[in-house]
């Protein structure tokens, strides 16, 4: 298996960054250290600005004020390829072309490897097959991505940004639309991917309870500022729950992970009264 | 494949040559190549006549195929075609321009018109999608190109309707044709076309990246920006170089991406390379018929690639093949 070079030493650091779109701040004035080789989870309610502030750390949206440094320099002013050879992107919705093989959307992640003078080299079909076999899709390899299933396909833009070879990879929502079990099977395969390559992983996800079982850094956001940073163990209670949130909750340990399970209260669903 | 093409592009210049008002046998063809008799009519007539409008047919067929690929590719939508994007209105506007501020006569004269023109409708198009959050979208790329359409030809035709020396010389410009079109139009051109050829097959690789959406193709390090400025040039040399040497020439540029797609998979450097050589053929091939099908007279082909194209359009469309890309 092709590992990357210093997997652990990569720094992907926030600075005062201030990010919005046509002058509407999202997010404001906010500091954020990305921990080298492990896995930090973004989570707060819609609009906090964790999808914002992930287009900031992929470049997709440069700060108004402040700076995202990827090694000590400054994200924005590096050449665009370099970046991409250290920083990998799944964003929420990507498009794969029409009657596109796996195969072939795969190698397309070796582009920032690749040059006008550099074409496609044995060596690049090597960390294609890979990257496809690390995400376990290898058997797919010849198959159509539009006949996949939402599970599948997930896996296979993930070996896609295997296949980029980079040190960090950011994921926008990676588990959205997928049943329970390609959840839980995207975020296994992401988790071996850190445990086994020392992947530094950011991503933003939607349930907590799930979020609290992978982060080994979890991030809780609210209207554009981060509320608490740490472990899951330390960052979920009840108190941070309603805070960010505005939802009551229990706030009991995962039978099976033992990290906090959030169990929410909703209109028609309280505890009875004296429990 | 490739071998198939070839051939395919090989019958098409000799059909071009040998058939028209007068059949030429392809042995006559052939001795005007390499014996030319200059008293003999069959051989001037060949020489003089069908051997540029040929060449004309296949470079002007060549840039369309290409200019309509990279025109997909960039936009993401499957319909885009220099008709859509209001390339042709641009080319027409700067033709009618250059005939009335200063009476420009032939096509050698009034083709550098054309191109400004297309240049300043892709700079217009650009300009007016790529406002506010998104940027140049496809969607509103689309949209801008169909605005600037209808807006530049409601002006080309108040023009022409209220000048008559004009209209004279559009009327046989507005429809694309080969017919006339010679050296003295197709050498000022080359140039462009030299230039937009090479860059056409150099975005094929960001016109990949560009297919899997705009923050995929920026997180895998592509400059998305200065991908689709390159585009825009692409679209616009071609395509205005084309439409000024032929006048505009719809369909082609639209329907032969995807007859090549259907062959030749979702990789544009493929589509590209095929793109181009598969569109002379069928802008020689549509030539032909267009002098065969009204004998003595001969229709032109932007009418005959119109009669063919539209049905295909439709096909293209029912089969849900336009659905993405």
């Amino acid at each position: 298996m092709t590992s990357p070079h210093n997997a652990t030493t990569r720094s992907l650091v926030a600075e005062n960054v201030t990010l919005g779109y046509d002058g509407r701040t999202i997010v404001e004035n906010l500091s954020l250290d990305v921990p080298a080789g492990k896995i930090t989870v973004l989570v707060g309610p819609n609009a906090c600005g964790k999808s914002t502030l992930l287009k900031g750390y992929s470049r997709l949206l440069a700060p108004t004020s402040g700076a995202v440094l990827l090694d000590g320099a400054d994200i924005n002013s590096l050449p665009s390829t370099q970046v991409a050879r250290q920083l990998g992107l799944l964003p929420q919705t990507p498009i794969a072309p029409d009657s596109i093989t796996v195969s072939d959307l795969v190698s397309r992640g070796r582009y920032p490897h690749q040059s006008w003078l550099r074409r496609s080299t044995a060596q690049d079909d090597q960390i294609v097959d890979d990257s496809l076999a690390a995400a376990g899709v290898l058997a797919l390899a010849g198959r159509r991505v539009d006949e996949l299933s939402g599970g599948q396909r997930q896996r296979v833009w993930i070996a896609m940004a295997l296949a980029q070879q980079t040190d960090v990879l950011l994921l926008d929502e990676p588990t959205t639309y997928l049943d329970i079990a390609y959840q839980l099977e995207v975020l296994d395969l992401l988790m071996d991917l850190n445990r086994t390559r020392g992947t530094t992983i950011v991503m933003v996800l939607h349930e907590l309870s799930l979020a609290c079982r992978y982060a080994d850094h979890l991030v809780a956001m609210h209207a554009g500022r981060i509320v608490a940073a740490g472990t899951p163990s330390d960052v979920v209670t009840a108190d941070l729950v309603r805070e960010v949130f505005g939802v009551e909750a229990l706030v009991v340990p995962d039978a099976i992970a033992g990290t906090p399970s959030v169990v929410p209260f909703s209109r028609h669903h309280r505890p009875v009264a004296g429990q | 494949m490739a071998l198939l093409i070839a051939v395919a592009l090989v019958c098409a210049v000799a059909a071009s040559l040998a058939i028209g008002a007068a059949q030429i046998p392809l042995r006559t063809v052939w001795e005007a190549l390499t014996s030319y008799d200059a008293t003999n009519p069959e051989h001037i007539a060949v020489v003089e006549k069908r051997i540029p409008r040929t060449v004309v047919g296949v470079v002007v067929g060549a840039a369309l195929g290409l200019a309509g690929t990279v025109a997909q590719g960039v936009t993401r939508n499957p319909l885009a075609d220099l008709g859509i994007l209001g390339i042709n209105q641009g080319a027409a506007l700067g033709v009618v321009s250059g005939i009335i501020l200063v009476g420009a006569t032939a096509p050698a004269q009034y083709m550098w018109f054309g191109v400004v023109g297309a240049g300043a409708a892709t700079i217009l198009v650009w300009f007016l999608a790529s406002r506010g959050r998104e940027g140049a979208t496809p969607v509103k790329l689309a949209l801008a190109g169909a605005a600037i359409a209808a807006s530049f030809s409601s002006v080309v035709s108040g023009i022409l309707i209220s000048d008559d020396q004009a209209l004279d010389s559009m009327r046989f410009w507005q429809v694309g044709s080969l017919a006339g079109r010679g050296y003295d139009v197709l050498f000022p051109a080359l140039p462009l076309f030299v230039v937009g050829g090479v860059l056409a097959l150099a975005v094929g690789r960001s016109l990949n990246l560009l297919a899997l959406g705009d923050d995929t193709a920026h997180g895998l390090g592509l400059n998305t920006g200065r991908a689709r400025v390159l585009s825009g040039v692409v679209i616009a040399v071609l395509g205005g170089a084309a439409t000024a040497v032929a006048g505009p020439i719809a369909f082609l540029g639209l329907v032969v991406p995807h007859a090549v797609r259907a062959f030749a998979g979702p990789d544009y450097r493929w589509i590209l390379a095929f793109s181009a050589p598969v569109a002379a053929v069928v802008i020689l091939v549509s030539d032909v018929l267009a002098r065969v099908v009204a004998r003595p007279g001969e229709l032109q082909v932007g009418i005959v690639l119109a009669v063919i194209g539209a049905p295909v359009f439709i096909a293209i469309i029912r089969r849900g093949k336009a659905a993405t890309l």
